[in-house]
């Protein structure tokens, strides 16, 4: 059974700071990381290979050459190899065209059962792309996944979270997961997986390897333009209440009454 | 760089004035001997950098030619109208707010997509909402939400009516939805916008949404295909008001057996939240964070926000304490919420938190650390022991509400 990890490379957002002169997002020395939902993919895609007992799991990234980085640190965790996609003719994509690049790679991948990814990046936070890659493959797909109840070589039973509580769907395989935080708790990499790590190759596949239509990928497959990026206002300055405890309390709730009341 | 990437800087005209450098939000242009240099894995190709230039050494370029694109069939603003259990989402009817506004701009109808079983009475509702037209699919195929039946029938209604704008909640189900149908359509799809527009002069959809976790807003726009695409958080838009007297066209609509299919099999649906109001559509939140100290120190919380008749949230590290479960977290990799009233107690406001809140219109802080980070954004602040205040704060808001 082959699994496929998608996973992201993004800025650590504890340390992304607004420049005050220039009131830009400050992105020198920022640390980049594995997206948090992604650690959550790939320890899932690990368990459910040990689970089966055989197999693998290939983790893929579209990124620029950087983004090895990331890669390594899935292999350090367990992944079996890693593929990056990069090529200046990806820059400028959208989800549009990401999640057909990263489509192009599972496909010529081949032979895929389960594509996990997380739910969202945290630096886009659109969730579009697991779902856009789904649509690509033609694959069924559940979203927000927290756990995997039942899992063989031909069908799954997972729980997807919803806004009161959670739907229990049976979907057959191959099929795309997008995962949340509460589906398990990701491991750290062992000694042996760091060192596998270092010398791992890291195979790269260009817009040619993937056979992508020139249309479809980059800014020209993009359907969305950015055309504006401003720095929000920032919030008004606050009101610090003080005093005795009996006396803060009864002024808030005075303070908030209209609010709350309607 | 090389003359093939999509962004140059033409030396020759470059002069080094650095005006670029301060424009790119993504610092991804460095000066090196006096000209600009762009550093390909940050840059996105905003423009910011190529508007400032004033010597127009900054050049973008889309390869593929401008094609004329005659959008003229295209018209109309859709709102996708989520249902569960038969009961529309207040998120449809936020969305009916706007989508009026915007069909109003643009002097087009504002049509509903209903799916579901047994709806009639309930498009009737779209229509008090400001719906002209509700498209209804009814069958006890649609009664839940199942990715693959809802993907084709909503991507065979919109390519068949020609909608210019759909709008969709960013719920579970509409991110699920809408992302899918935008691949079938090879349309543009912006997610989370919290602003939505129509340019005067093209008539086009200018949907503005945060990056980064709110520290910079960008306006998209997807200029050259149809339908324009958006999905909107919950809370973000003001819902439209019912007014039962309004006259609207329920078209029902029957399509191909095969549309109905889904691969996927919806077992069960099971309702565990502990409290009873959904964090997401809640006007007040009350959440606790690591000063409770212990998972029973959580009933003042609770307490308070039943006052309130609010939903009870939570920082990561309390769930990662285990003192309440995870569909409880605001943050980043929890919920993203945007209430009228969001009460931080105990909370210090590491940013991932601010992300998952700070959007929400009054924020009020109770926390001993005057220099918690969660006071940068609140608007009012005490500066005190939760365990005094927040009793205090439920007993005040029992007497007067």
């Amino acid at each position: 059974m082959r699994i496929v990890v998608l996973i992201k490379q993004v800025p650590d957002t504890t340390d992304v700071k607004i420049d005050p002169v220039t009131n830009t997002l400050k992105r020198e020395g920022v640390v980049s990381i594995i997206n948090p939902f992604d650690m959550y993919a790939i320890e899932e895609a690990l368990r459910v290979k040990e689970k089966m007992g055989e197999g693998e799991v290939v983790v893929i990234t579209m990124g620029p050459p950087q983004a090895e980085v990331a890669l390594r640190e899935a292999i350090s965790m367990g992944c079996d190899r890693a593929i990056l996609l990069s090529d200046r003719k990806f820059a400028g994509s959208d989800t549009w065209a990401t999640s057909y690049t990263l489509s192009r790679a599972i496909e010529k991948l081949g032979d895929c059962s389960i594509v996990f990814c997380g739910k969202q990046a945290s630096d886009g936070d659109t969730a579009q792309v697991g779902p856009g890659i789904s649509t690509h493959l033609n694959i069924p797909q559940v979203t927000y996944v927290k756990k995997i109840e039942k899992i063989d070589k031909n069908s799954a039973v997972v729980e997807r979270m919803t806004e009161e509580g959670y739907d229990v769907v049976e979907t057959p395989i191959p099929a795309l997961f997008t995962v949340v935080k509460e589906i398990n708790e990701p491991r750290l990499p062992s000694l042996k997986g760091k060192m596998k790590a270092k010398k791992a190759e890291i195979v790269v596949w260009k817009a040619e390897d993937l056979g992508c239509e020139p249309d479809k990928i980059g800014l020209d497959g993009s359907p969305t333009r950015v055309v504006k990026i401003f720095t929000p206002p920032p919030r008004g300055g606050g009101r610090v209440l003080s005093g005795e405890p009996e006396d803060v309390a009864k002024e808030l709730a005075e303070l908030l009454k209209k609010d709350i009341v309607g | 760089m090389s003359e093939n990437d999509a962004i140059q800087v033409i030396l020759e005209k470059c002069v080094g004035c650095t005006l670029c450098v301060k424009a790119c939000p993504f610092g991804a242009i460095t000066m090196k001997d006096k000209k600009a240099v762009i550093d390909l894995a940050k840059c996105n190709l905003c423009g910011s950098c190529a508007d400032k230039c004033k010597f127009t050494a900054i050049v973008i370029k889309k390869t593929q030619l401008k094609k004329i694109f005659d959008f003229s069939a295209y018209k109309d603003v859709w709102v996708f109208a989520e249902q569960k259990k038969g009961v529309i989402q207040s998120i449809s009817f936020e969305l009916l707010g706007k989508g009026r506004e915007l069909a109003d701009k643009l002097g087009v109808d504002l049509a509903a997509v209903l799916l579901g079983e047994n709806m009639e009475d309930t498009a009737k509702e779209l229509i008090s909402r400001g719906a002209d037209k509700v498209y209804l699919v009814d069958s006890p195929k649609l009664k839940a939400y199942q990715d693959d039946p809802y993907t084709n029938i909503l991507t065979e209604l919109i390519s068949k009516y020609k909608p210019e704008i759909v709008l969709c909640g960013a719920s579970t189900i509409g991110r699920s939805l809408i992302s899918r149908v935008a691949v079938k359509l090879n349309a543009g799809l912006t997610a989370d916008c919290t602003g939505l527009d129509i340019d005067p002069e093209e008539k086009i959809l200018l949907q503005t949404r945060p990056a980064f976790g709110g520290n910079i807003m960008a306006t998209i726009i997807s200029p050259n295909s149809r339908p324009q695409m958006s999905t909107v958080r919950h809370k973000v838009m003001k819902e439209a008001e019912p007014d039962l007297k309004r006259k609207g066209e329920i078209i029902k609509i029957k399509l191909d057996d095969d549309l109905y299919i889904s691969r996927t099999k919806l077992i069960d649906v099971i309702e565990d939240i502990e409290e009873t109001v959904n964090l997401a559509e809640a006007d007040i939140i009350v959440s606790g964070g690591r000063g409770l100290g212990t998972k029973e120190n959580f009933a003042i919380i609770r307490e308070l926000a039943m006052a309130l008749n609010g939903a009870v949230g939570a920082s990561r590290s309390a769930v990662d304490a285990n003192w309440i479960p995870y569909s409880h977290q605001v943050g980043q990799t929890g919920k993203t919420v945007c209430p009228k009233v969001y009460i931080a107690c105990g909370i210090s406001g590491q940013i991932q938190h601010l992300i998952g809140m700070k959007s929400s219109d009054i924020i009020v802080a109770i926390n001993k650390d005057p220099d918690a980070p969660i006071f940068s954004v609140a608007t009012y602040g005490i500066v005190g022991d939760l365990f005094k205040i927040v009793p205090l704060l439920t007993k005040h808001f029992k007497n007067i509400l």
